[in-house]
């Protein structure tokens, strides 16, 4: 469904090259859903523009369902939906009169525009500002008028650019049922950006690492997490520095730490290293206060494979 | 004819504001209005002005100057939707560049002869003397410069996109010396040669005095022609470059 190979994109600001995607190869197939994941300025958006034909690349090329974005730009678009990181609907026009031209800029009849839209007003609770100005809307409001502008043609692949930032709990799981309905329905490819990296572990099925416009990890979360970060193994005792000693003799232990009368650490399988822990411990005559795992987040992944952490990397620019 | 639909479904989507609020037609009819109650009143007193005649001079270049500030809020408009993010998302439907640029410069045209209309409405008690079939080619003149000045306008918010301010620098520096030497407000009789060498190669002088002759029910004559030949040269040349522009949006 999506094929890139070397997709590069630079911009010149101020006599300055900004290398905002440098070769991307990225192969992803009809039904995937795919998070796409990394810091502030790590060159998602502009990678989504380049597939949604928005952006010239600077070199490489990229193929949406055997189209190529330069050459064959309208039957790109044809088959792909794509909700911006922007806003979507014109601050000047109302909700509902968006919704119906965006059906018609699709090629469906006035009547068919006409039902998907209040279809899609219900379905992202937006009946009762139907016929409201766009620009007079909430955050949250407008973003779900975003993402029901993205969905009123029924796309064989959208693009999400952080379809969820602003968007309460309820409306997030709503947004999220109704993405997992279409492909359940449509089999409809997703290809996402998010910053919540819970909604990325949960929901996806698999997860591309970027950062300074590189991919850096491609993978199901479970494997990238199991592989690159492994569980946090938390105890604390009355004898810290005998404890770290201890843990640091078991063989699949890492990067173990004492704060306090804690000591943590690293281990692939938590739960099968717990009780080998607290066995030694016992034998040591070590006082156990209390034990804990922790399963890994995607943000230990990142920080696994850049040194820095998601959160600490927003707001750095590339 | 898939143009022919797509422009149909841009220029609803651009209009359906204005229905809903009619009441807009108005805004941006107050600086012609307001001039034409000053200049008319003053230039009904001079002595070649007579009762009607100064309003047949005068009123055709207002509309002209309702047409330059009215169909550039195109690219206003444009430059709105630009930084937004709404433009966006138009830009990736299948419907092509040139239709979302002329359906726009379509709703500032509609919205540019309905204004007319009202103005011509508004002098007709005070001497304004109406030749039906001048008048009516006089308004489809209007209407094709005013695709022109439109495109031109989209395809400057386009090229400054990256710099909104410069949208209007260029915007307000241009205007005012292409009325000053189209003959809107005065007569370039009178004027040093320069200028008038410059307003002939203005295309909107031409515009007006074929506006002028038209409303003063002369369909043939030379004017006329040359009127409509550099409205259509400039309409044809909007288009085209605000086509080409319309390209550029998302980099
Ligand atoms: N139009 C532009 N002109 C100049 N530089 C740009 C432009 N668009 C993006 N960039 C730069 O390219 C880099 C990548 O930006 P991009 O918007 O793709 O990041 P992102 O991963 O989407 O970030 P975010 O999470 O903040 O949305 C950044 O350094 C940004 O400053
Ligand atoms: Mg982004």
């Amino acid at each position: 469904m999506i094929r890139t190979r070397g997709l590069t994109r630079n911009f010149k600001v101020k006599r300055q090259i900004v290398e905002a995607v440098r070769g991307l190869d990225l192969d992803v197939e009809k039904g995937e859903l795919v998070a796409f994941l990394g810091p502030n300025g790590a060159g998602k958006s502009t990678s989504l523009r380049m597939l949604t034909t928005l952006l010239r690349p600077t070199s490489g090329e990229a193929r949406i369902a055997g189209h190529d974005v330069l050459s064959d730009a309208a039957a790109v678009r044809r088959r792909i939906g794509y909700v911006g990181q922007g806003n979507g609907a014109g601050p000047y026009f109302r909700v509902r009169d968006e919704l119906v031209t965006q059906g018609r800029c699709y090629g469906f009849s006035a009547e068919v525009s006409r039902r998907r839209a209040d279809d899609l007003l219900g379905t992202m609770e937006l009946e009762d500002l139907a016929n409201r100005d766009a620009g007079s809307l909430s955050g949250g409001q407008r973003r779900r008028l975003d993402i029901a502008l993205g969905l009123v043609h029924q796309p064989d692949l959208l693009f999400l650019d952080e379809p969820s930032s602003g968007l309460d709990p309820q409306n997030r799981a709503n947004l999220w049922e109704h993405i997992l309905r279409l492909r359940d329905l449509l089999g409809t490819t997703v290809f996402l950006t998010t910053h919540y990296l819970e909604e990325a572990d949960t929901k996806a099925e698999r997860v591309v690492v970027i950062d300074h416009g590189r991919i850096i990890a491609d993978d199901t979360a479970e494997r990238l997490k199991a592989d690159l970060a492994g569980d946090h193994v938390t105890v604390r005792t009355d004898n810290p520095a005998r404890t770290a000693r201890i843990a640091d003799r078991i063989p699949s232990t890492r990067g173990v730490t004492v704060d306090g009368d804690a000591v943590r650490m690293a281990v692939p399988d938590g739960a099968a290293v717990l009780p080998v822990l607290l066995r030694a411990l016992d034998a040591a005559t070590v006082d156990v206060r209390s034990a804990e795992v922790q399963r890994p987040t995607l943000d230990d992944v990142f920080l696994a494979l850049t040194g820095r952490s998601l959160r600490e990397a927003e707001g750095v620019p590339a | 004819m898939r143009f022919a639909t797509e422009t149909g479904i841009v220029f609803a989507r651009e209009v359906r504001p204005n229905l809903r609020n009619p009441v807009a037609i108005l805004f941006g009819m107050a600086q012609p209005v307001v001039f034409l109650v000053l200049f008319g009143s003053l230039l009904s007193g001079v002595p070649w002005g007579g009762d009607g005649a100064a309003w047949q001079w005068f009123v055709p270049g207002m509309l002209i100057m309702l047409g330059l500030g009215g169909t550039v809020s195109a690219g206003y408009m444009l430059m709105t939707e630009m930084t937004g993010g709404s433009l966006d998302r138009m830009l990736v439907t299948p419907v092509s560049r040139s239709a979302m640029l002329v359906g726009r410069t379509a709703k500032e045209v509609v919205m540019l002869v309905a204004q007319s209309v009202l103005i011509i409405l508004v002098v007709l008690p005070f001497g304004f003397e109406l030749h039906v079939v001048g008048a009516l080619v006089a308004m489809l003149l209007l209407a094709v410069i005013g695709v022109g000045l439109g495109a031109f306008s989209c395809a400057l918010a386009v090229v400054a996109r990256k710099q909104e301010s410069a949208f209007y620098v260029v915007q307000q520096t241009l205007m005012f010396p292409l009325l000053m030497l189209s003959g809107v407000l005065l007569p370039l009789d009178n004027a040093p040669s320069w200028m008038r060498a410059l307003s002939r190669v203005n295309p909107l002088t031409y515009v007006v005095e074929a506006e002028r002759a038209l409303f003063a029910g002369q369909l043939t004559g030379t004017s006329v022609l040359y009127g409509v030949l550099s409205a259509v040269g400039f309409a044809v040349a909007g288009v085209l470059v605000g086509a080409r522009a319309m390209r550029l949006t998302g980099d």
